[in-house]
């Protein structure tokens, strides 16, 4: 039985609101800041002010004298915690220092950790602060990524060789014949700046050392619970029974709390040294230096076209710019990694050649965020294809719909080596230009030109990676969960808890498994509860990254509730002298399946199962079950979808105001059409605002220059503008459920989109733009208007 | 570090008095000494929106009001406003279109959405937009937020609710 047709209350496919918001709205949330322990003490850390210099001394005295200090420890303090380093061994030849939880004799990135101070309070920690006395001696920085890896360039970890992180080169086809059969070559360059997630709520942990029974308790604001706890346990050196992981509300994570800090490793180990628990919680200041960065890449593309607008060959190198170490445990390659692997891959390339170069430098930690690769990789490839279009003039729909895969030639071995299962891109592609009034739209924008109103409209057709497999890190010995585990139980009173080792920073994950597991036993949402967040409570589970909580996670509730349907029917029909396959359950009442009269309610199943088990003779109900799954067929589940942006620009000033967004996205199965909705127009806000706002600006000495709310611009209701999203459901095989991920397509398609609108609004002028954030001083320049 | 001062000043409708640090801000203040979760730091310099509470009637950024400020003034914060019942539409209206995700910015939002409210009068999305400009969300795009306080301003003005 599928989804579709399961019995219960038809919860899935319907926009059911987040119980779970209702404390979010009355204020009654629970971030890791509002957790309060007796004997709490609190930890504040000194960051280094350069970005490479040797640590000649560090002098505690004045501040540990300050009012409430209780210590001050540095790098050496910390001797007993491990040093890491995120290599993922299935990634040929990457590498990287090994990292301490604070530094020790040197520092590598401006915001590094140097000291901690733990104090009473918060304000006496940074008042003691400013009391510590380190004296520096500056090394040169490397920050420029062209000359990164320079013969010239200072080596940052000398041990390890040079500055490079990971390079992979892949060549699929014969890309020489196709450049040789082309009617035009396209070439360009692009660039996507450094940013970073700016979750309102800092990192921020509590660790909680129980000396007498030698347990630590992690409160953090963190989206994979599991990983945490295997981490923490391996690095502090306890036995992963001895940590707990509680992940309660939070405030933000984007991928930016997929990682692990030293601050907040630091944090936990000062519990265990202080015996009191510590938190810690960063300041806006000290996010935008020590949290991870992404994106920062110069891309070289090739295209070779024909005058039919057939794209024969796709050729690129990327560059992109890592922080000073491999950041644990996913590493900071898998962006370079992916963009090899899905670069134009949804269109009917003869020929493929790809070269990544991650290259390390001085500057902040750099990892996984939000759609990983995709931006980039969508971004350079349909800025190509329109580029492609304009050369050859053709409109830049019709080009990509001779180019795209046909959606009847699934499943496909996309040249770079992936299959895919199943897509819809021309489906996509109609919805969109039917949800668009595309031709009116065009019809307006040539009548605005008449009037000095530059409007552009651009799309950005993609695919995804989501519900990853084992092969995303588990092959390669990183030890973050590809599999989710869920238990689902029946309470006496018939009530329905589910235990999931998936959970939530919002998207709703926690919504969907309620949905997912009253249809598939039959009760009312409102009986089901939701438990997650809590390693000693939950099955096993990879939480919440590379969209997969609700095709893998969905997949898991799916099974461990039909798994305990069947139970309570067993027992049903045991009480009732029937067979189960006679009932049903119905709204949370065991029914006759053919006469649909009730035969007897959950709560009197529950009643018999737990007070009164001596009425069953040798019958033993089990009314809790667990599942686990991971997808097995396909390593990832690729989804695909089109996104197409219309903005204006202003061509005095520069300044492009953003219309409106619209995007198609096939997600397989949508289980709730709201909250995938949602995720796609906060994934677009994310996608956005790298575009044309957002990045993380160094000077040559490797200093943060707009390290704060004021300087580093984010998205306001200013600028976002409202989206439509339509969907085309392709569910996949692979589970029952059939779902795929959304998380990260909004995210993925917007910078493409948005650079291709703005392109075709300056069309009249001939002006091309490649290089974000598109400023507005930026445009006059290409307008010449500067 | 100067000497504390004594200040009194009504917290949800309650008189209270404190003895306090002239440097310390009005959210440090709240979420220490009343553990007050609902007013959220999210910069600490006036930027994002999620501090926003009211002062005398008055939003203000708490992260840049001090608490010494707060002498003789009435503070409202989330917790106040979600008992007395003045937002219980706008409440529901985020929870039914899903206006809040991660819930950081959501208070902050409320509260900065409540004075938008108090006119009684219809706003159109570009009003709203505006009003809302100083708040920080990171997770929904903004959308489903002036969605729901369009749909309750929209209510309120033509009399359906309270």
């Amino acid at each position: 039985m599928s989804v579709a047709e399961a019995p219960g209350g038809g919860y899935v496919g319907r926009s059911v609101p987040r119980p779970q918001a209702r404390r979010l709205v009355e204020g009654q949330a629970q971030y890791v800041d509002d957790i309060l322990l007796p004997r709490m003490v609190h930890a504040v850390f000194l960051r280094s002010p350069h970005a490479h210099a040797r640590i000649t001394a560090i002098n505690v005295e004045r501040a540990e004298a300050m009012p409430g200090v209780i210590r001050v420890f540095t790098g050496r303090d910390f001797a007993e915690v491990k040093t890491f380093a995120g290599v993922l061994a299935h990634f040929q030849g990457m590498k990287s220092a090994q990292q301490p939880c604070l530094a020790i004799d040197r520092v590598c990135w401006c915001g590094e950790p140097v000291a901690v101070v733990v104090a009473e309070t918060r304000h006496q920690a940074e008042d003691a602060l400013d009391m510590i006395e380190v004296s520096y001696e500056e090394l040169p920085v490397v920050v420029d990524i062209e000359t990164a890896l320079d013969p010239a360039t200072p080596v940052i970890h000398p041990d390890i060789g040079d500055n490079m992180c990971f390079e992979r080169e892949l060549d699929a086809g014969d890309f020489e014949a196709a450049l040789d059969r082309a009617d035009h070559v396209i070439e360009r360059t692009f660039r996507f700046p450094r940013h970073t997630g700016v979750c309102l709520e800092g990192r921020s942990v509590v660790g909680d050392w129980h000396s007498a029974e030698r347990r630590m308790t992690v409160y953090i604001s963190h989206q994979a619970p599991n990983m945490v706890q295997d981490c923490y346990a391996d690095l502090l050196g306890l036995p992963e029974s001895a940590v707990r992981v509680i992940c309660k509300d939070v405030g933000g994570s984007y991928g930016i709390k997929t990682h692990v800090y030293g601050d907040e490793l630091a944090t936990c180990a000062l519990s265990m040294m202080l015996g009191r628990p510590v938190k810690f919680v960063a300041d806006r200041l000290e996010s935008f230096i020590s949290d991870i960065h992404s994106r920062d890449h110069r891309v070289k593309a090739t295209m070779a076209v024909t005058n039919e607008g057939k794209i024969l060959a796709l050729g690129f190198e990327d560059r992109l710019a890592v922080g000073p170490y491999s950041v644990y445990p996913r590493g900071s390659a898998v962006e370079g990694n992916q963009i090899c692997n899905i670069s134009g891959q949804w269109y009917t390339l003869e020929a493929y050649r790809a070269r990544i170069e991650t290259v390390f430098t001085n500057m902040g930690p750099y990892s996984n965020y939000r759609a990983v690769g995709h931006p980039v990789s969508v971004g350079f490839v349909e800025g190509m294809v329109d580029a492609a279009a304009r050369t050859i003039g053709m409109d830049p729909v019709e080009i990509r719909r001779r180019n795209l895969i046909p959606d009847d030639a699934f499943p496909h071995k996309a040249l770079s080596g992936p299959l895919f299962e199943v897509m819809s891109h021309h489906r996509c592609m109609d919805e969109i230009t039917r949800l668009m009034g595309y031709e009116g739209l065009r019809a307006e924008q040539t009548a605005l030109r008449e009037k000095g109103v530059y409007r552009g409209i651009g799309f950005a057709s993609m695919i995804e990676i989501t519900n990853p497999s084992a092969m995303f890190y588990g092959v390669g010995g990183i030890r973050v969960s590809a599999q989710d585990g869920c238990s689902v139980k029946m309470e006496p009173g018939g009530s329905i808890v589910v235990l999931h080792g998936c959970g939530e920073q919002g998207q709703g994950t926690e919504t969907i498994y309620a949905q997912i597991a009253a249809d598939a036993i039959g009760v009312p949402m409102e009986t089901v509860r939701l438990v997650t967040g809590d390693t000693e409570v939950t099955p096993y589970g990879g939480g919440t990254w590379a969209s997969r909580g609700a095709g893998v996670g969905g997949e898991a509730t799916w099974q461990a509730a039909r798994a305990l349907r069947k139970n309570i029917l067993a027992l049903a029909a045991m009480i009732t002298q029937s067979q189960p396959g006679e009932l049903d359950i119905v709204g949370g009442i065991v029914v006759d399946r053919a006469t649909g009269e009730e035969r007897i309610s959950l709560a009197e199943c529950g009643r018999i199962a737990y007070f009164r088990p001596d009425t069953l003779d040798n019958f033993q109900p089990e009314l809790m079950v667990t599942r686990h799954f991971v997808p097995k067929q396909f390593p990832f589940c690729f989804t695909n979808g089109v996104l197409a942006c219309h903005l204006e620009v202003d061509i005095d000033t520069g300044l492009i105001r953003p219309l409106k967004f619209w995007c198609v996205e096939d997600c397989g199965t949508v289980l709730n059409p709201q909250l995938v909705d949602e995720q796609i127009r906060g994934g677009i806000a994310h996608g956005l605002g790298p575009t044309l706002y957002e990045q993380c600006l160094y000077d040559e000495r490797g200093q943060l220059m707009n390290g704060s709310l004021v300087d580093y611009l984010v998205p306001t209701t200013g600028e976002m503008p409202d989206t439509v999203v339509g969907h085309i459901a392709t569910p996949t095989q692979e589970s029952e459920i059939g779902a795929k991920g959304a998380g990260e397509a909004g995210t993925a398609g917007t910078p493409g989109a948005v650079m291709n609108a703005l392109n075709d609004a300056l069309a009249p002028f001939e002006a091309e733009l490649t290089d974000m954030p598109f400023t507005p001083e930026k445009v006059l320049q290409a307008l010449g208007r500067a | 570090m100067s000497s504390e001062r004594e200040i009194v000043f009504r917290l949800n409708g309650r008189e209270e008095r404190a003895s306090v640090s002239p440097r310390l801000h009005l959210i440090d203040f709240l979420r220490t000494r009343y553990q007050l979760a609902s007013p959220r730091v999210g910069c600490e310099h006036g930027v994002c929106g999620a501090c926003t509470l009211r002062v005398d009637g008055t939003i203000v950024r708490g992260c840049l009001f001090l608490a010494v400020q707060a002498d003789g003034k009435d503070v409202e914060t989330l917790e106040g406003v979600s008992a007395s019942g003045e937002l219980r539409d706008l409440q529901e209206a985020f929870v039914e279109r899903n206006a809040a995700q991660c819930g950081f910015c959501t208070p902050g939002m409320l509260i900065t959405a409540a004075e938008l409210m108090r006119g009684g009068k219809a706003h159109d999305r570009e009003e709203i937009r505006d009003h809302l400009s100083g708040n920080i969300c990171r997770c929904t795009g903004y959308e489903a937020i002036v969605d729901a306080i369009e749909s309750v301003l929209e209510q309120r003005s033509s009399g359906r609710t309270s």
